[in-house]
């Protein structure tokens, strides 16, 4: 268990420590969803107006953008992995006795706290694009951002314990990742969308994550609230709850980081 | 019990036999040096007894333990130097060396004082609050002779250890090399292709082809070809090589126009030989056999061409980096 934990958090300290004297990526992690925001937010909001009763546009993509910024700052677990193999000191890390379960965990530990890092730097502009905070909200917010961002990073990983090289994990992403995320309802209700869409996106475990995010902002009954422009998440008629939306989550993160440990430690 | 055991172990990577049934054993505290071409195996030998390979056939222990039943305890038995670097190249030294004692559980207590003495040891004190990326190849090299020494393994394992580097460096790191082990109770298991570097070993194995073809101590080795080599050329090479035969009962092989045969003692043999030679004697050369004729010997090639091969010409250009 010792060798677990030990892994857990030298994994954890060396990706922040890098991650911090690295600045150019440090910076531009915290700028692409600052860029999204913006994009999005002026560029669709006067073109799309109200989403539900009381929601306008901006309030409706404004969670998802957070759970996007998490999602995909999480998935730099692999991306870590594949980087670490590239330049050899993947070597230095799987010859120490450390368990390979604790450097999984730890490098999903440091992806954490960074991709948490990104999801907060944006709820910080939350009052400038009028969405309304409150402590209770973010006390709500951070176990739902944590078990969105453990299963995304043992995805990354997952993939990663195959990849080579960066450039082949990166395709990976971009043809495994975007698809999944443009289909989780980060930009546009679930239910008001052509069937085959409809479908995929109900199929999609992150629709379930982004969901219970939009959820917690946008208050309580918002699910079922809107009538034709319904934008909670229906499951053969019935309306996910946040509970119900969290435990998909922590299924798909357990199967996923069991996925990523056995992976990993397989490889050679 | 010896500090490595290796017993009938292969590995193979699909079709190829990269280690192909090799046994043998390395004493506690010896320098015991892996000598052979590009590809013959060295660096996946290392691997299994690093525990980042399982092997398709055999058995190998380090200080002991399994290499595959008991991972863990093999871990802390070794220190290494991989061929490739594995430094954190965005990271200081310090922060490298950290990195590793916490990684190996090295006591907070002892940390800074060994992370001091070996810096000293490596002569890279005055560096360590650099980035690793500032380091030149060399500087990398001692760095990781460093790092791979934190933890007070019981075996050393160095592959290519001087690969690329100028001489001087060369020179440097193996009189780090060879401080380490007067000083510590230490076993060094290197490979090389440098013939010279291989002279420091106590026994050298060579692999070719995934196959050991001698293992010894270089002198015996080099005794084993029958003393000192002669190469001589004559106006009347088949005349010459009819007196050897019949003076001395020497069959002498031909390369380049250059008779060459070995003799017990060249330097008694020399004056005596020269006074009775009758086929019109141009040059003779004496001298000891290197590591290098036991090797052509042994395998029919030489090791390595003078010039670098491939592989190390864009290992050299990555470590430059
Ligand atoms: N992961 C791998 N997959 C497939 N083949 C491999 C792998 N690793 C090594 N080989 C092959 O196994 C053989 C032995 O390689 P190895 O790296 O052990 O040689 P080496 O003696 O260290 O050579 P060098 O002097 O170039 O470092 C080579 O033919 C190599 O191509
Ligand atoms: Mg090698």
């Amino acid at each position: 268990m010792e060798e677990v934990f030990r892994g857990i958090w030298v994994i954890a300290y060396r990706d922040l420590l890098r991650f911090v004297q690295e600045r150019t990526r440090a910076i531009s992690s915290f700028a692409m969803p600052l860029l999204f925001l913006v994009i999005f937010g002026a560029g669709f909001n006067r073109v799309i107006g109200t989403m539900a009763p009381g929601v306008d546009f901006i309030q409706f993509i404004y969670p998802g953008i957070i759970a996007m910024t998490v999602l995909m700052g999480s998935l730099m677990s692999g991306l870590s992995v594949v980087w670490d193999r590239e330049f050899g000191f993947l070597r230095e890390v799987l010859v120490a006795p450390m368990s390979r379960a604790g450097i999984v965990l730890g490098k999903t530990a440091g992806t954490a706290v960074i991709a948490l890092g990104q999801g907060f730097i944006m709820l910080i502009l939350a009052p400038i694009v009028g969405v309304q905070l409150s402590p209770m909200l973010v006390v709500k917010l951070i176990p739902l951002l944590i078990i969105i961002s453990v299963s995304l990073s043992g995805l990354g990983i997952l993939v990663a314990s195959r990849m080579r090289s960066q450039q082949g994990f990166q395709m990976l992403i971009q043809i495994i990742i975007m698809p999944l995320v443009f289909m989780s309802g980060v930009f546009f209700p679930v239910n008001n969308v052509p069937t085959w869409l409809e479908v995929a996106s109900k199929i999609n475990p992150l629709t379930y994550g982004v969901d219970a995010i939009r959820q917690v902002f946008l208050g309580v009954g918002s699910a079922s609230a809107g009538g034709g422009y319904a934008i909670g998440v229906t499951v053969f008629g019935h309306t996910m709850s946040v509970l119900e939306d969290a435990l998909v989550v922590v299924v798909l993160g357990a199967v996923l980081m069991t996925a990523a440990i056995v992976a990993f430690s397989k490889q050679e | 019990m010896d500090m490595i055991e290796i017993e009938g172990l292969s590995k193979k990577f699909g079709k190829l036999v990269a280690v192909d049934n090799i046994s043998f054993r390395v004493p506690r505290g010896e320098i015991f040096g892996f000598l052979g071409p590009n590809g013959a195996g060295k660096t996946t030998t290392i691997n299994i007894l690093c525990t980042l390979l399982k092997p398709t056939g055999g058995r190998a222990s380090v200080n002991g333990y399994d290499v595959i039943k008991e991972r863990r305890k093999v871990q802390r038995s070794i220190g290494l130097v991989f061929q490739d670097p594995t430094l954190d190249d965005y990271l200081t030294a310090d922060q490298n060396l950290r990195f590793h004692a916490y990684a190996y559980g090295v006591p907070a207590s002892v940390r800074e004082t060994r992370m001091q003495e070996l810096m000293e040891l490596v002569e890279l004190q005055d560096r360590r609050k650099n980035k690793v990326s500032t380091y030149s190849g060399g500087m990398k090299r001692r760095l990781e002779i460093a790092r791979g020494l934190l933890h007070h393994p019981s075996v050393l394992f160095l592959d290519e250890p001087t690969l690329g580097l100028d001489p001087q460096t060369r020179r440097r790191i193996w009189e780090h090399v060879l401080t380490l082990r007067q000083q510590e109770d230490l076993t060094i298991f290197l490979t090389t292709h440098y013939m010279d570097e291989a002279e420091h070993c106590e026994r050298i194995a060579i692999i070719d082809n995934g196959r050991i073809i001698a293992l010894d101590t270089p002198d015996n080795l080099k005794d084993a070809l029958g003393g000192d080599l002669v190469t001589l050329e004559a106006r009347d090479s088949q005349g010459a090589i009819a007196e050897l035969k019949e003076r001395y009962n020497i069959s002498p092989e031909i390369n380049d126009g250059m008779v060459t045969f070995s003799v017990p003692h060249g330097d008694t043999f020399l004056p005596e030989f020269v006074r009775g030679f009758h086929s019109g004697l141009i040059s003779i050369n004496v001298r000891r056999p290197t590591l290098d004729d036991v090797f052509l010997k042994l395998t029919g090639h030489a090791i390595r061409d003078q010039e670098v091969g491939m592989m190390d010409q864009m290992r050299m250009m990555m470590r430059s980096h």
